[in-house]
């Protein structure tokens, strides 16, 4: 069976590489945007911690023996407290500035933590072993499946859907929308803001972190393995809004599937289309697709 | 700073870049040839960030676009250096006027990442294009014969004629600033809905500023492409976007050229620490985060604020340099 002329299986093979794809971007994005709530800092070393999150996860395997699920633990830990500390000592100064502010800031940190990491390891990639239980493929008849990868896709969807219910069905969610909404307001009802924006962040950048272990298996682990991805995740937060933590989500897995598709139909885009699609966005519906005005 | 003392500055620093070529023991012409191009790029760049307050986050689009339209210009279609960074400029005052149609759809932080992310779109273009010769740049561009008389393959020529076009560019960058069409640009910045009211036609003049920022890089790109005679992928990457914008800031962006003495620094810490590798990566990110955290006003905005502190000076100079802070240096 054929779908424009394409066969089904390879039809659904790069639908499913697009999933993957828009996996990572839906973690990322949901990241993005929940410190971006919270802190009005857009953090350009996002990608710098889904790096950094791969990286702990490759030492702790080489150094210590540490083992893939202890890793998907362990490295989002070590890169949360890494990230709290940096909210603590560098962000926390500059809340008050313009948030263009925050976007410079942590693009040194960009340059910073890759820099530091080429210096470790060089430019190149370190290979990370698919852990055992999940190597091997399923054949679904119409399709093969590598197992990890399905795996992927089904993490990204729970962790998906457990921030979403931390944020709105918890208290500590409901502090953070309210701190969201009004921090002097909620301030002044006794809930501590400032110990609330350190948690966002590292729990922002932990995500990062373990998306960054996630990958790991899949693209081997190198230092600019994170940046590229970030502008790719910007362009995504630009079509979608920053405003829904939902809408950024659906957004990254849905242009997952948009690259995965040009890739079937006309590959030389495929690098470009997200891209190309802002552009369209723009064009016709500026705000964005779930985007309450800005600013 | 006094106007005094920044004219007799400015005729100094002009008379000793004219000396360089006698002396290349102590500085060497082409690195020389590189920081005025650096110089010229983030002070168009400024246009944008200071004077219109517009944060681009994609101005390597500009700077590589125009290296590749003047490389493909010359090595591939044989036409003279002086048609070639014609055809650059005006590239990359196009593809200005298309980031800057698209990029003011909205505002601030957003707008930076629009820039970012079509910057990164026509990274994506050069480096699939045929004839950019992908990781390894376009390579042997010859220098070519400028109007059919002056060979610039000999770098003593082409060091006065890049110093003429870096000073006719940062000359532009100057008139634009101080004209009626700069106040305009200063008006949107301090507050865009009043210049709105007051009946300016904002959006245009955003894209005009898009455009001049990016034609006048574009003339940086150009002329990098010639002197080195090279286009490479590193002039498109999101790093050079980056790399602009920290000149700007560490310069200091409330002047005309202060971006320039950003733009010497950050050029002499790759040229000279080079052999230390991704060390040097670290260093910038450093000093990002220092000029973002402690060192907002940059270099020249400092000393400004320094010499209006200081108690000797008079209160008819304070509010002369006041007047002077945000445009000129």
């Amino acid at each position: 069976m054929d779908i424009f002329g394409v066969p089904i299986q390879a039809f659904l093979g790069q639908i499913m590489l697009g999933l993957v794809n828009g996996a990572f971007y839906a973690v990322l994005s949901l990241g993005l945007a929940i410190i971006f709530g919270l802190l009005r800092i857009v953090n350009f070393a996002h990608g710098a911690f889904f790096m950094a999150g791969a990286f702990v996860a490759y030492m702790a395997g080489s150094y210590f023996g540490v083992g893939y699920w202890p890793a998907l633990f362990v490295a989002p830990v070590v890169v949360g407290i890494a990230g709290a500390l940096f909210e603590r000592l560098f962000l926390r100064r500059i809340y008050g500035l313009d948030p263009i502010y925050g976007l410079l800031l942590t693009f040194g940190l960009v340059l910073v933590l890759e820099g530091g990491f080429r210096v470790a390891f060089g430019s190149s990639g370190q290979p990370f072993p698919t852990p055992p239980e999940l190597r091997g493929v399923w054949n679904l008849g119409f399709m093969i499946l590598p197992v990890y990868r399905a795996f992927v896709i089904g993490v990204a969807i729970v962790v998906c859907l457990a921030t979403w219910f931390v944020i709105e069905k918890t208290r500590i969610g409901a502090h953070l929308r309210a701190a969201t909404e009004r921090p002097e307001l909620t301030q002044s009802f006794g809930i501590n803001v400032p110990m609330l924006l350190t948690i966002t962040y590292g729990a922002g950048v932990g995500l990062a972190a373990f998306a960054g272990v996630l990958a790991a298996p899949i693209q081997h682990v190198y230092p600019s393995m994170g940046s590229d991805l970030v502008i790719i995740v910007f362009a995504i937060v630009v079509i979608g809004g920053l405003g829904s933590i939902f809408g950024s989500a659906v957004t990254g897995l849905g242009l997952g599937v948009v690259e995965g598709l040009t890739k079937v139909y006309y590959s030389q885009a495929s690098a470009t289309v997200v891209f190309l699609v802002m552009a369209l966005v723009l064009l016709l519906r500026p705000a964005g697709l779930f985007g309450r005005e800005e600013n | 700073m006094p106007l005094a003392l920044s004219r007799s500055l400015l005729v100094l620093l002009f008379a000793v870049l004219v000396a360089v070529p006698f002396m290349p023991h102590i500085l060497y012409p082409v690195f020389v040839m590189k920081v005025m191009c650096f110089a010229l790029f983030a002070c168009a760049y400024n246009l944008l960030l200071g004077h219109t307050g517009i944060v681009s986050f994609g101005h390597a689009a500009f700077f590589g676009t125009a290296a590749y339209v003047t490389g493909y210009a010359l090595r591939e279609l044989g036409l003279p250096p002086e048609v070639g960074i014609l055809a650059g400029v005006l590239g990359a005052a196009l593809l200005g006027a298309v980031f800057g149609a698209l990029a003011i759809r909205r505002q601030g932080i957003y707008l930076a990442m629009i820039t970012l992310a079509l910057a990164q779109l026509v990274y994506f273009v050069f480096l699939q294009a045929e004839f950019t010769g992908a990781e390894d740049g376009m390579q042997q561009i010859p220098r070519g014969v400028l109007f059919g008389v002056l060979s610039l393959r000999s770098d003593f020529n082409l060091y006065y004629v890049v110093l003429a076009c870096i000073a006719g560019g940062l000359w532009l960058v100057h008139r634009i600033v101080n004209s009626p069409f700069g106040e305009v640009l200063r008006a949107i910045r301090e507050h865009e809905p009043r210049a709105r009211s007051l009946g300016y036609a904002v959006d245009r003049y955003k894209i005009i500023a898009f455009s001049l920022s990016a034609g006048l890089s574009g003339l940086a790109g150009s002329l990098k492409c010639v002197v080195f005679q090279l286009a490479a992928l590193t002039d498109v990457h999101w790093h050079m976007s980056g790399e602009v914008i920290l000149m700007t800031l560490l310069g200091g962006m409330s002047s005309v050229f202060g971006p320039a003495i950003g733009a010497v620094l950050i050029s002499a810490l790759h040229h000279y620490f080079d052999a230390l590798g991704a060390w040097v990566t670290i260093v910038v990110g450093l000093v990002f985060i220092f000029c973002v955290l402690v060192f907002r006003r940059g270099i020249v905005g400092q000393l400004n604020h320094m010499l209006m502190q200081r108690p000797s000076v008079t209160r008819s100079a304070a509010a002369n340099i006041k007047e002077k802070h945000h445009a000129a240096v």
